[in-house]
């Protein structure tokens, strides 16, 4: 779960983190007294999930506070890269001399805290690897002892930071992984870590990605109502409340299977013959008949997509329990999207027997079904 | 010979009262796993399939001594406890089926089973089987026969297809392990690659991997150095998979520029392992690489 700017910026603050004095706006009057009180000039920041935000106008700066009614007003119910801006953060602006990187991640492999920083601040991680590699210092810390000063002061170093910055940049890398344990990050990240002219130093940004197994331990942080829309499109909403395990792509063949990781070879063999997967549907290990008319039903809604394919290879999951529901489906609606289904595993022959005498098309092998299924979107 | 389990293995269940847990204890034994004991906290003195259930690791281990693994079947909010426990109470293998679980939670134990020297498995996996010796997991255990070739896959189910369709071209299996779909898992590629190296009744490895994290790339690191030296045969899920977005398992996602399915088929390439197209490429590409 992504938190917003101003949330993450909370959590910086309970934690020793320097932030820019600001404040939330949700209207037009709102932002201008935050500036007032802040003081000029402000930062005005829309407060979106989307990457690239200030590329793509949703940071302005003001001077006056003509400029904060006018910009407020001008992005407060904007699009940006289609999220919809419904609060700004108001922050005095900063006098930005250098700006530097620092992130902690999962180890994955190596089950550890991982500490990235960079004297390369302002641009994407993914773009200082790509260009200057040799500029990410990286540090894993023992979970079970913590960072210690003396490994915040080496990365500090190591990224050429002057001495006389190190007693404070120590304040960020301590409190940064706090944040991360104390929040069950998936991600805690400064990105630009400002340094000011008058040598001190801010965290600008701020993105912490809460890890959603871990949501329950941390109630406080998923109260807020406007986090449901959280970039998921209307079909991965309402998906969401269906209990579906869903995520949409932008292609016409409609996937359905068991377990995600056939679910997703389900999609690949599907453009391997050169259709285009329109979506990820798991419906996971022993599904029942409700389940799946539930996911089947779900799919046909959608005007995007064409033809429906269905891949289960049935293990706990029995194939004549997906049959009744696939029926079930049919019996109900009049169903003129075309369906391929691909049926294998534990009581196969009765499943497939069902669907046959229904006049469906079964497959025993999921290359023959993908192929058949792509070949049908292209006669729609 | 197979890896790290076989017809020797005393196994206890956690969470055997459970749904879940009641359901796969009568498959392992039906099977020919041997389990000989069963623990869910507050349930002690009943049976379940006819095994004894204990309250606390430490009572089962007590009235069975030859226990040496313990499978968890405990909903996620309470797994990490019954880890902790097995570890505890001298488990050799913990398998985790559990999903859900916090990664951070998952973090912590995995170093602490690493202290102690204690194998995780998992979580959120299908678990381990030696065919025809014992299953210890969820896996459908008729799709599996004995043989030479090893298995190590990040999934459940595409496991399972691609198990079954080596057995349908005779190509039998050691031993099979799912490490997991979570981001940490305790095995990993490298480790379950090691023990397969040393296996003798292992003659070439199937590795299933998927998007996120850099597991498979490392492994093929791993065989460039030498490491690994027998025939490999590799498949990687979620080609189509779009940035950011998670794939079904927690793990399965492609972030800040790592884990896409590209980098892990070019990784295993350059390194002279074939990666295939299509699950069903798997038993061609292993007649290839085998010679047989």
């Amino acid at each position: 779960m992504k938190l917003y700017e101003y949330e993450s910026k909370e959590l910086f603050r309970r934690h020793g983190i320097p932030v820019p004095p600001g404040r939330v706006a949700d209207t037009v009057d709102e932002a201008v007294k935050a500036a007032e009180d802040i003081g000029l000039p402000v930062v005005l920041k829309a407060q979106v999930l989307v990457a690239g935000r200030g590329k793509a106008g949703g940071i302005l700066k003001a001077g006056t506070l003509d400029e904060v009614r006018e910009k407020a007003a001008r992005l407060l119910g904007s699009e940006i890269k289609g999220a919809k801006v419904t609060r700004l953060l108001v922050e005095k602006a900063a006098d930005i001399a250098d700006e530097l990187y620092l992130s902690v991640i999962v180890d994955r492999v190596g089950a550890k805290p991982l500490i990235l920083a960079s004297s390369e601040g302002g641009v994407d991680i993914e773009e200082i690897a790509k260009k200057s590699p040799e500029k990410i210092v990286r540090r894993t810390v023992d979970p079970f002892i913590g960072i210690r000063d003396y490994e915040a002061r080496l990365l500090g170093l190591k990224i050429g930071l002057p001495k006389k910055l190190i007693g404070q940049w120590v304040k960020f890398v301590r409190g940064l992984y706090e944040v991360f344990m104390e929040y069950d990050a998936d991600l805690a990240e400064i990105n630009p870590l400002a340094v000011t002219r008058d040598g001190g130093m801010l965290a600008l940004d701020a993105k912490v990605i809460v890890d959603e197994n871990a949501v329950f331990r941390h109630p406080e942080l998923a109260s807020e109502e406007l986090r449901d829309a959280r970039d998921l499109t209307e079909f991965e909403l309402k998906s969401r409340q269906l209990g579906l395990s869903f995520v949409e792509l932008d292609g016409d063949i409609g996937i359905i299977g068991n377990g995600a990781g056939l679910t997703m070879a389900t999609m690949d063999t599907v453009a391997y013959y050169g259709g285009k997967p329109a979506n990820f549907l798991d419906i996971g290990g022993g599904a029942g008949s409700e389940l799946v008319a539930k996911a089947l039903g779900f799919l046909l809604e959608h005007p995007r997509i064409k033809v429906v394919f269905m891949n289960i290879f049935g293990g706990i999951t029995r194939c004549d329990e997906v049959a009744k529901g696939i029926l079930e489906v049919l019996r109900e609606r009049s169903v003129k999207k075309k369906i391929v289904i691909r049926l294998t595993g534990t009581n196969e022959e009765e499943g497939r027997r069902m669907l046959r005498e229904a006049g469906i098309n079964v497959f025993s092998t999921m290359d023959e079904a993908a192929m058949k299924a792509v070949e049908l979107a292209r006669e729609v | 010979m197979v890896v790290l389990v076989d017809e020797n293995t005393r196994v206890i269940v956690q969470g055997i009262t459970g749904r879940e847990g009641s359901f796969h204890t009568k498959l392992m034994l039906d099977y020919g796993t041997k389990i000989v004991a069963g623990v869910t906290p507050g349930k002690g003195g009943q049976e379940v399939h006819g095994i004894p259930v204990y309250d606390t690791m430490e009572e089962a281990v007590a009235e069975h001594p030859d226990a040496n693994t313990s499978i968890i079947f405990v909903p996620a909010r309470f797994a990490p406890d019954a880890v902790y426990e097995a570890i505890d109470s001298g488990m050799k293998i913990v398998v985790v089926i559990t999903e859900h679980i916090p990664v951070h939670d998952t973090m912590m134990f995995v170093n602490y089973a690493k202290s102690k020297g204690t194998i995780i498995i998992g979580p959120n996996c299908p678990g381990i089987i030696s065919p025809g010796k014992t299953k210890i997991g969820i896996m459908p255990g008729h799709i599996f026969k004995p043989g030479r070739i090893g298995i190590v896959s990040r999934s459940g189910t595409l496991t399972y297809e691609i198990a079954y369709a080596l057995t349908l071209a005779g190509y039998g299996q050691s031993t099979a392990i799912g490490v997991g779909g979570d981001p940490i898992v305790g095995l990993n590629f490298l480790e379950a690659a090691k023990l397969f190296e040393e296996d003798e009744g292992t003659e070439g490895l199937v590795v299933i991997g998927e998007i996120g994290g850099d597991m498979e790339e490392r492994l093929a690191a791993m065989i460039k150095r030498g490491e690994f030296t027998k025939p490999v045969v590799a498949y990687i899920a979620g080609r189509t998979a779009p940035p950011g977005k998670r794939m079904g398992h927690a793990g399965a996602i492609i972030s800040m520029g790592t884990g896409r399915a590209e980098d892990k088929v070019r990784a295993f390439r350059e390194v002279g392992v074939p990666v295939a197209d299509t699950p069903v490429d798997v038993a061609k590409l292993l007649k290839k690489v085998l010679g047989r």
